[in-house]
Order: structure tokens, then sequence, then C-alpha cells
């Protein structure tokens, strides 16, 4: 959870006092976080859970990372070149840097890691965008070429992935190594100890290239229930972690909480929407859609049900980031527009029962969403009842997670999901709006087709130069939010909450962890040893 | 006798194979594939690479072959590797089996402690203010749930009080603690979550020792030892309690899987590692080795329950004696 906040981006709303520049900070204390689940694997390359990559993200680097303003920079590479029109890229990686146990980091761990990424044997679910490798030359230990076949954009972000060690886990199986409970990495902080299901504890880097971190002890908790991490958080036996809208707006204004904790609220990296099984012939007419929106009003479903702590979504890019066209507003709400659309598409009440009619049938459908949500329950339940207010008859189904993917999106057995993607910094949107992954298995799965979009995303994942590439991704999302596969409805706001002894913050818009080595607390304040 | 009991053991080799036969069916015939939850509409992943990982854990094979390959390795005790995060299973259970035993036997030496006298007393002043009142807190204790009883706990002990720490089972500096502060500080994270679930515990015993108890007082040979003009104290102690005991032997070797059983309620709560939340986590996860390994812990424990009861049984009840 201290991850849900701490690298969730954005711009920072809420009360915090801007670090002094002070140059004697202090050493020392712990950040005690709260985490719901705990870690699987510090194998990163491996991980795939939310509380594992937390834990990679601090113990290992990429050789790219993203800077406090979204931009790709570089992390164990000082800078890189792309040539031949995008086919190649060549790395030129740091040559002071040393992995925990004190061995010279390379570029044969690179090369290494490339190897475990392409091996069928290794359960790596990161395979997909390595496999576009032509060819991975070790140039000598501080320059690696790397060659694709076809120009990849988002190739670049991939080499964001943890480097792993070769002279400790070439002779391992990764699948099983002890390495996985015992990681050693370049990162700034290094493995201490892990406790199953109960804390994983870090320690300060000394030797970390950057500098070594001002705080001494990272310790991630592992609670799984919402309300203790609450009553910890009353004890100050937490320091940080996420909080609900409830938390956020009511629980935590109490001269308690304003005494000894800092609020933050970031918009999140995610959106809600309702998506359209585009099969369905109810759906296929675009002004049916569009009818939909109007009738929707997605400023009440903010104010209901995260409080007011959200913003409308109108497409499927990160607001804030270069993908995102400010231009495209918001439908207002206006219920005579969808009516007005609904007639034109041919939906009229014939026998004056309130509900819409077309060939004989009534508009009538179901929303479909997992269970275990009381997010998505309540936005389904505000839907239905705005619907009907313009005569179309909705039903709520919830489904347990592992039926709904299986039995409900993975055979296409849908009307409409109300779902929600998360908004990645890299645009590159393909798999989700690309004609050609509406197979089976594939993310499309609402069986959205418009050559246009394809044309679009096909040159955005081609085109390195942002300024050209911006054009694309911010016609498309004009022409995703006209188009309506989806409604879009809200980006909630990520909310956390962290104890105000720790100073040296400084929120951005990727969120306020980026700087996570450059906090630090007072002396006078530090809590533990 | 001991042939008994090894013609019981061999007994149970048949139910313990139709068990593990019948679950690992309805685990593979429950929705959702595990590697498929794992990395759940990710775009990142292909259906490629899904269907790489499950050929990489033998689940393409046909359903027969994937369970005669588990019972395979199970005649060897070989319970296999978790698939969530590839370590061998046993290695994860036994590491969560002390939290999980101790929070147990000690929630069940205290049920024993408190509920049998409590029971034995509400039996013998039958009618009377407390015995309305025990019946009355024992009802509501029974119909609390525990997770709102913890949170009230918490909120008083932890909050209010500020003399318990409110989750885990160590503090944040335990490794720098002497042995009787490590003590101390592991007493003061198990208190509540022994409490609570010895709480809830409490009701069942009591109100089956009343009734044993009152049942018991009613028997002939009472009357008997009555009109011999033994002392009352003699006449409950010795013949009523020891025969309303008996039937608590039964409950104590069904116990035995519970034991081992945990509760993701408490645990969640408490933030305990222990084993209730290892086996909610195996099953949402449809991690197959997991869920294979603790139903047969629990079969096997539930059977061996069953059989030390009917031998402790014997053993105390001179009337049941079994013919060789």
């Amino acid at each position: 959870m201290v991850a849900s906040f701490i690298f969730l981006s954005a711009i920072l709303v809420a009360d915090f006092a801007l670090a002094k520049d002070i140059s004697n900070k202090d050493y020392g204390d712990a950040i005690v976080g709260a985490s719901i689940a705990d870690a699987r694997t510090l194998v990163p390359i491996l991980a795939s859970d939310g509380a594992s990559s937390e834990i990679c993200g601090m113990i290992f680097n990429g050789l790219v990372k993203y800077d406090k303003d979204i931009n790709l920079v570089g992390d164990l590479a000082d800078s890189w070149e792309i040539t031949n029109d995008g086919l190649v890229i060549i790395f030129h990686l740091r040559k002071n840097v040393r992995w925990h146990d004190g061995f010279p980091f390379t570029a044969r761990d690179v090369e290494f890691t490339f190897q475990k990424l392409i091996d069928p044997n290794v359960k790596t679910p990161y395979s997909g965008d390595f496999e576009r490798v032509k060819s991975l030359e070790v140039v000598d230990d501080y320059i690696l070429k790397v060659t694709y076949k076809e120009p990849f954009v988002p190739a670049l972000s991939s080499w964001g992935m943890a480097i792993i060690p070769k002279h400790l886990l070439e002779k391992e199986d990764l699948n099983t190594t002890k390495f996985s409970r015992h990681p050693i990495g370049t990162g700034p902080y290094k493995f201490k100890s892990w406790k199953t299901q109960e804390k994983i504890e870090l320690e300060a880097n000394p030797d970390y290239f950057e500098h070594k971190p001002f705080i001494g002890r990272y310790i991630s908790r592992v609670i799984p229930d919402e309300s203790t991490i609450f009553l910890e958080l009353q004890t100050q036996g937490v320091d940080s972690s996420g909080i609900s809208p409830l938390q956020y707006t009511r629980q935590t204004d109490t001269p308690f909480f304003k005494k000894h904790y800092r609020k933050f609220r970031l918009p999140s990296f995610s959106y809600l929407y309702l998506g359209y099984n585009l099969r369905d012939a109810k759906f296929s007419d675009k002004r049916v859609r569009q009818a939909l929106n109007y009738a929707v009003d997605k400023d009440e479903i903010i104010k209901i049900v995260l409080l007011g702590l959200g913003k409308v979504a109108t497409g499927p890019y990160l607001p804030g980031t270069f993908a995102y066209n400010e231009s495209v507003l918001p439908a207002s709400f206006n219920p005579d527009r969808a009516r007005e659309l609904l007639k034109e598409a041919g939906w009229i009440d014939l026998n004056n029962d309130g509900w819409l009619e077309k060939d004989g049938k009534r508009f009538e459908f179901t929303i479909l969403t997992n269970q275990g949500n009381e997010e998505r329950l309540k936005v389904a339940q505000i839907i239905q009842r705005r619907l009907k207010e313009v005569g179309i008859k909705v039903n709520v189904r919830v489904v347990e997670w592992s039926v709904f993917l299986t039995e409900f999106i993975e055979k296409r057995k849908f009307e409409t999901v109300l779902l929600g993607w998360s908004l990645p910094r890299e645009p590159d949107n393909y798999d989700i709006w690309h004609s050609s992954k509406t197979g089976e298995g594939q993310f499309n799965f609402v069986g959205y087709k418009n050559a246009e979009i394809d044309d679009l995303l096909t040159q955005g994942r081609r085109t390195f130069d942002q300024e050209k590439r911006k054009v694309f991704y911010q016609k498309a999302h004009e022409i995703l939010y006209d188009d309506q596969p989806y409604m879009f409805i809200y980006v909630p706001d990520g909310l956390s909450i962290l104890h105000n002894r720790f100073e040296g913050i400084v929120p951005a818009p990727i969120g306020i962890g980026y700087n996570f080595i450059d906090w630090w607390v007072p002396k006078a304040k530090q809590k533990y040893k | 006798m001991i042939t008994y009991i090894f013609r019981r053991l061999f007994g149970l080799l048949p139910m313990l194979f139709g068990i593990t036969l019948i679950s690992f069916m309805v685990i593979k015939l429950a929705p959702g594939k595990p590697v498929m939850l794992q990395y759940s509409l990710n775009p990142k992943i292909s259906l490629d690479e899904i269907k790489r990982l499950e050929k990489i854990e033998g689940f393409d094979k046909p359903l027969y072959v994937q369970y005669f390959n588990w019972l395979g390795n199970l005649s060897r005790f070989n319970f296999g590797r978790s698939i969530s995060d590839g370590r061998f299973v046993m290695d994860k259970i036994v590491e969560r089996l002390p939290v999980t035993l101790s929070i147990n036997i000690l929630s069940l030496f205290l049920i024993f402690l408190i509920a049998v006298p409590w029971g034995v007393r509400s039996a013998l002043k039958q009618g009377s203010t407390f015995d309305r009142v025990s019946t009355l807190v024992m009802f509501l204790l029974f119909a609390a749930p525990t997770f709102w009883l913890a949170l009230l706990l918490m909120q008083l002990f932890c909050i209010q009080f500020g003399w318990l720490p409110i989750s885990g089972i160590t503090a944040l500096d335990f490794e720098h603690f002497n042995w009787w502060q490590k003590v101390f500080d592991i007493g003061r994270h198990l208190f509540l979550p022994v409490l609570v679930s010895a709480l809830a515990g409490f009701a069942g015993i009591c109100r089956y020792m009343r009734s044993n108890m009152i049942e018991a007082l009613q028997q002939p040979y009472i009357y008997t030892a009555r009109a011999k003009g033994l002392s009352e104290n003699k006449i409950i102690y010795k013949h009523a309690l020891r025969n309303a005991l008996l039937p608590i032997v039964t409950i104590l070797g069904l116990s035995l899987p519970g034991l081992l059983g945990g509760s993701i309620i408490f645990e969640s709560i408490f933030a305990i590692p222990g084993i209730g939340r290892l086996f909610y986590e195996a099953a949402m996860m449809r991690d197959i080795n997991l869920i294979m390994a603790e139903i047969i812990l629990v079969a096997v424990l539930t059977m061996l329950g069953n059989l030390i009861a009917d031998v402790l049984y014997a053993y105390v009840d001179p009337r049941i004696r079994y013919k060789k």
C-alpha cells in the first residue's frame, strides 16, 4: 500500500508544506507502510502482484525510469541513442554501480536478464515486449546494442524492467531459486528480512549510486484488513497507507490526524468504464452509445461514490501526459438529448409502459461487474436509475472474479461490463483498442473495430518523436470519446496518508515517491532506531 | 486393542483416496484457471504467455494425468510446489504452523479452563439468576461476530487505554529485545487474538457441559449415591462430573483438525500470519497443490481425531470395550 500512493502520480491537491532546502539533513529512522497482501516473489522478472513489485522497486533498478514529470530518464543507463529509424537502441550504462554484495554491475547482467525474460522455461509474464528484440549485443562492459525486428516505441519503457545479477543467478532455476526470498539488487535499499505474511524489512544501501537514502529502514507490514490498518494509524503504528474517500473526508478530519499526519490526494493511474459488447445489435449504433453517455450524470456518480474525490474520464489516456487531449470535454448530463438520439436510432416507447421499444423488443440490458467492489456496485445502481429515467431497463449482476473472467469476459457473454483499466505512463494501448485484438483471450473484448483508430495506434507505436506521436494519441482520444465504445466514467483520486515527521516530500505529476531517497526525519523526531 | 487400531488405520486409506479424488476434481471443475487468475486482465500479458505458463505448470495435460501425477508425488510424501511463488507447499505450511497452533492450543485451554466449571455451576444452580444471566451472556458471545468483537476490543484496549498493540505478533524492534522482553511482547500481541477466539468457543462448551451435567444428575446412580449417604461434593465431582465429562472427550478428539484450521477472519483482523489466511489465499488463487495439501491434512486429522476419540472413550469408559 505504500506504493499505491508513493508511486501513484499526478498533481497534489491536498495540504502539505513545501520542503525547505536544508543541506544538513539527518540520517536514520524508519518508515512503516501497510500492505493488504504479502509479496509473492522478489525475483523482479517474475513478480506481477503489487506488493512484490513495490518491494522489488526499492531493491532493483531498470535501465530507464520515469522522472517526476513522467518522462523517461536514465536509471542504470546513463544515456541512450535510438538509430536506424528506431530499430536500434544503444544504451550507455553507468560505470560506478555495484550490486549489494559488492560485485560490479555490467552489461552482462542486462544480457542475462534479457535471456531469462525470453527463456520459455522461466515463469515470467513479461516476455511479450522482449520477444520483439532481434538481437542484443554486449559491445563492451558498459555499452549495449539492442536491435528490434520493427520500430516499437514502448520498447524503451520496457527497459524499465529490473535488472537481476548474473553472477548470483547464472546457475539457478529462476522459478524455484532461494534468491526470491533473499534478493540482491542495485537499488537504494538492501534486503534485510522477510517474515512471511508479517513484514518485509529493507535497509538503506550506503553505496547507492545516487546517494545513500536518508531514511534508514523501510518496513512493509502485511495487514490484510483495512479497518485494522486504520486503527493502526490511530496509534501511529503505521506511517503511511492508502485510505478510502470516506476516511479521507470524514474519519481523518480529527485533531489527532491533523496533528500527526499529512493527507495526499493525487489522480490515480486508472479509470472506470462501462464497456458495451459491440457485437450486440443494441449497442452497434453509435447514437445509442452517445445517448447513454448523455443520460448518465458522471458528476453525480463521483459526488456519491467517491465523495467528490475524482474526475470525469474522457478517454483511455492519463490526464496530464502528452497523449491526453485536453480539448476533449466530457459531455454534459442531458437526458433530453439522450431521448432524442434514442428516438433517431428507432427506440420509442410505443405502448406507453415507460420503457423504450424497437422491433417489438424492450430496451433492456445487464451491467455485469465483479464481486467485492462496493464502488462499482454503487456506480451500477446509479446508472440503472438514470437510464430508467430515459426508458431503458438495466439489471445489475455481480459475479465472483474468476467466474467473471472465465465465463463472461473470455466467452464474450456479456451485454455491458463495469470494469477499470489502469492507465500506464506509456500511452500505447494497441492491445485494448486495435481491431486485431478481439480474438480469444485478447483485451479488445468489447469487439471495437475502427480503421482510423487502428491506423493511429499503429503509427503511435512506431513513431519515436514525441511531438509527432502526440498528434496520433490526441486524435485517438478524440475519436474514442466520440465513438463511445466504452462509457468513460471516472478517474478516481488516489488518497493516502503519511506521518508528518517525514520531510523532503515534493509532489510532482508522477506522485510523491519518486524522490523517496531524499526524504528525511529530523533527529529530534526520529521514532525508530 | 492394538489390532483394532491398526484395522481402523488401514480402513482410512480408501477413504483418503476417495477424498483426494473428489476434491481434486471439484477444484479443477471450479471456474478460473490458476495462471490466468494470477495475471488477470493485464494487457501486457498475452494469451500465448498464459498458455506457456500453464504448460510449465503442467495444466495443459488431461485432468486424469494431472491427478495421477499428483497422487504419484503424494505417495512419496511430496506435496509439490505452490504456483504463486514456486516454494514447496510443505515449507509454506510448516512456516505458518507455530503461530496457529499456539493460538489454538492456548484458546482451547482457556475455553476448557473456564467453560467446564462454568457449565457445571450453571447446572448445579439450574434456573437461578446466575444460570439465567450466564445463559444470556453465552448466547450473546455465541451470536457476536468475531470481527465485530475483535474491532471493539481493539478500540478499547489498544486505542482508548493504549495497553496492547493492535496487530501483528511481534513489535518492530523485536530483534533488539532480550528474552523476557520477547516473551512479554509476544504475550501482549497474542492476548487479544487468543481471547477473541476463546470467547467464541466458550458458549458451545459451556452449554454442552451444563446439559451433560443436568442429565447426569438425574441418573439413577446419583439417587443411589445420595441414598448411600455420600457427601454432596463426592456425588457431584466423583459420580456426576466424571460421567458428564465423557462426551467432552469426543469434542477434544474432533477439535484436532480445528487446531490446525486457523480462521481467516481473526487472522486478517489481527494481521496474524496463520494457516487460515494461507489456505484462503490458496483457494482464491486456485493454487491446487496448496489446497490439496490442506484437504489431506484436515482429512487425516479428522479421521485420526475420530479414532483417538473412540480409543480414549474405550479407555475412560469401562462400559465400552471393543471386542477383539
